[in-house]
């Protein structure tokens, strides 16, 4: 019973890992560009979440909402301002860039809101729910489907939509597409935000049951790699169903190794991937 | 090139503890310059990786961090002298650049990348939490020198000779490499990966070479840090800020040259250590923000660094006066 209840506490944290994962692979989809600041992004997302209930309280209706804004709004920005002009730039600038903004959210986010973790009021939501024996909290489930929900949207918006099909046109072939009349532009800036909101919206979504402190982005951006590495990089579905796995993953071996395993095991299985199979499980060679 | 402005630069590292022996404050500038020395030899092994083969590495610390604990590791548990621990982790370093380069360069270069991050933090995990390599509190050196073979010295005055020396000779193995068929093959290499390979270039096998190189001089920084503070634990050997230091002082002084890193080194330190003078502990927080900026910038309008800089602006001088004089 308690491997079961591990099991669906995995699965459901694990949608929450596919939505973040998803926003990083559309970004590289769109431009084969590596987000190193993916994970300060879900970071942000969490404060983004602790300052709405703080200052403005509400639900997680709320302040889910508002880590999106926010995020979306910040995605869109530092795409005009930093990634328009690094990217057909060397790689050392691709890669620097964003590595840097990484240490810069980072070390920001530790001045601003000290190296302390924090957690939301418990008030915001809370209770179990028995389903036949298995003990599940309604955060856990809330995250969990809210982030399914949406992981899912965001497939059909790219897949059957007309935003979507321009999104796709531009990761296809970015002259054709302008030929066609597409901005890319815009395209590329509207990618770079709904990476964003995607990872602001995931860490709101975590940090209903968990504490945070600025430090967590390094261990997400890690685990949106692993993600993105297994499902094949640039695939959403793949992702999907990646990061349902690895949150699996990392609960069973936290289950059976160990709470600080849980990372060695995930950060392992990516090496093991690079040597076994880089195109992951969904993505072509 | 001239020869001139090389001769200088030796002639006034090699002055330098001497020079400032009579201030009020020698030990400190001395002990400065050594860390100077020391971040410039991180940076330019570095630099072979990520500047010339173009392979950005964003854990290097994990070299680093062999280098720095293998040696005390000797030390604490059968008490042989430090300096055994050296060649130890050169060859540890060796193998794990084999292990991630022999996967990732086949693939496109943000895989290196991506996973260069990732062993460096499953290092970082695994060592904090194994009592054999100290988990979280460390390893300690030798408290007082036992003979000359544990490298213990109460000035920094000798630890900076033994930096100056081991810089020297990486600037001397790094100038070598560029005159050599793999400073050729790794300058093609950077400037497209798919070109150079349908000229020939064996590209996954130089850059691999290229990865050991630097692995192996990155794994000496870490053994010379180690042994100069005599202790190591997961953050000061194995942290992504290691690998911070690094990259940012070659980049900031030109990725891709050979006195770059040293220019950076020679930037940075002294201003981290202001920082850290004025503003106490709290100012570390803030150093790592201005380094986050300063990568963001260089990669946003500088990517060549500051020599690069210089160059252009040597260059529009130059043009300038040409035109005054043709006028």
């Amino acid at each position: 019973m308690i491997l079961l209840q591990v099991i669906a506490g995995g699965l459901l944290l694990g949608a929450v890992y596919a939505l973040f994962s998803a926003g990083l692979t559309l970004i590289w989809g769109m431009m084969n560009f590596i987000n190193f600041a993916h994970g300060e992004f879900v970071m942000l997302g969490m404060y983004a979440a602790l300052l709405t209930v703080t200052w403005v309280g509400g639900g997680p209706g709320v302040f889910g909402f508002a880590a999106a804004l926010a995020l979306f709004l910040l995605g869109v920005l530092i795409y005009f301002s930093l990634i328009k002009q690094v990217m057909r730039g060397p790689m050392l600038a691709q890669i620097l860039s964003t590595f840097g903004l990484a240490l810069l959210l980072r070390y920001a986010a530790f001045w601003i809101f000290s190296p302390n973790f924090v957690t939301l009021p418990t008030t915001v939501l809370s209770g179990t729910v028995d389903l036949g024996g298995i003990l599940l909290t309604v955060p856990q489930l809330v995250a969990g489907s809210v982030a399914a929900g949406l992981g899912l949207g965001m497939h059909l918006l790219l897949t059957r939509t007309a935003v979507g099909s321009e999104l796709l046109a531009v990761a296809e072939d970015r002259n054709a597409a302008m030929l066609m009349g597409i901005r890319p532009d815009r395209m590329q800036a509207l990618a770079w935000g709904l990476s964003a909101a995607s990872a602001g919206i995931a860490g709101a979504l975590m940090a209903i049951s968990f504490p945070f402190s600025p430090a967590v982005g390094e261990t997400f951006a890690l685990t949106a790699f692993v993600v993105v590495t297994l499902g094949g990089f640039g695939s959403v579905p793949g992702a999907m169903l990646a990061g349902l796995i690895v949150g699996l993953i990392q609960a069973l071996s936290a289950y059976w190794f160990g709470p600080i395993y849980k990372d060695v095991v995930v950060y392992g299985l990516f090496v093991a991937l690079l040597w076994l199979r880089p195109q992951g499980l969904l993505g072509k060679a | 090139m001239k020869r001139w402005p090389l001769f200088a630069l030796a002639a006034a590292l090699l002055a330098y503890p001497w020079l400032v022996a009579g201030t009020d404050s020698a030990a400190f500038l001395q002990d400065t310059g050594a860390l100077v020395l020391l971040a410039a030899i991180g940076a330019s092994a570095w630099n072979i990786v990520g500047g010339y083969a173009g392979q950005i590495s964003v854990g290097h610390a994990m070299f680093f961090g062999a280098g720095a604990y293998l040696p005390l590791l000797v030390y604490q548990h059968w008490q042989l002298p430090p300096l055994v621990g050296v060649p130890l982790g050169v060859a540890a370093s060796l193998v794990i650049a084999v292990f991630i380069g022999f996967p990732t360069f086949r693939l496109v270069g943000h895989y290196f990348s991506m996973a260069t991050i990732a062993v460096a933090e499953l290092l970082r995990i695994v060592v904090g939490n194994w009592d054999f390599l100290g988990a979280a509190i460390g390893l300690q050196g030798p408290a007082t020198a036992r003979g000359w073979y544990d490298v213990i010295f109460r000035s920094a005055v000798p630890y900076y000779y033994i930096f100056l020396a081991v810089l020297a000779l990486l600037i001397l193995a790094t100038w070598r490499m560029q005159q050599s068929r793999l400073g050729y093959y790794l300058g093609a290499i950077r400037a497209g990966e798919r070109a150079a390979r349908s000229l020939g270039v064996p590209v996954r096998r130089y850059k691999l070479y290229a990865l050991m190189l630097s692995a192996g001089f990155t794994s000496l920084a870490g053994s010379l840090y180690a042994l100069k503070t005599g202790f190591v634990d997961p953050d000061s050997g194995l942290g992504i800020l290691v690998s911070v230091q690094m990259i940012i002082t070659a980049a900031l002084g030109g990725a891709g040259t050979l006195f770059g890193p040293l220019l950076g080194a020679a930037i940075l330190v002294p201003l981290q250590t202001a920082t850290n003078t004025w503003l106490g502990g709290s100012g570390s927080g803030l150093t790592y923000i201005v380094y986050g900026g300063v990568i963001v910038l260089i990669a946003r309008f500088e990517p060549g660094g500051l020599l690069e800089l210089w160059h252009r602006l040597l260059a529009a001088r130059r043009r300038r006066a040409e035109v005054r004089h043709a006028a």
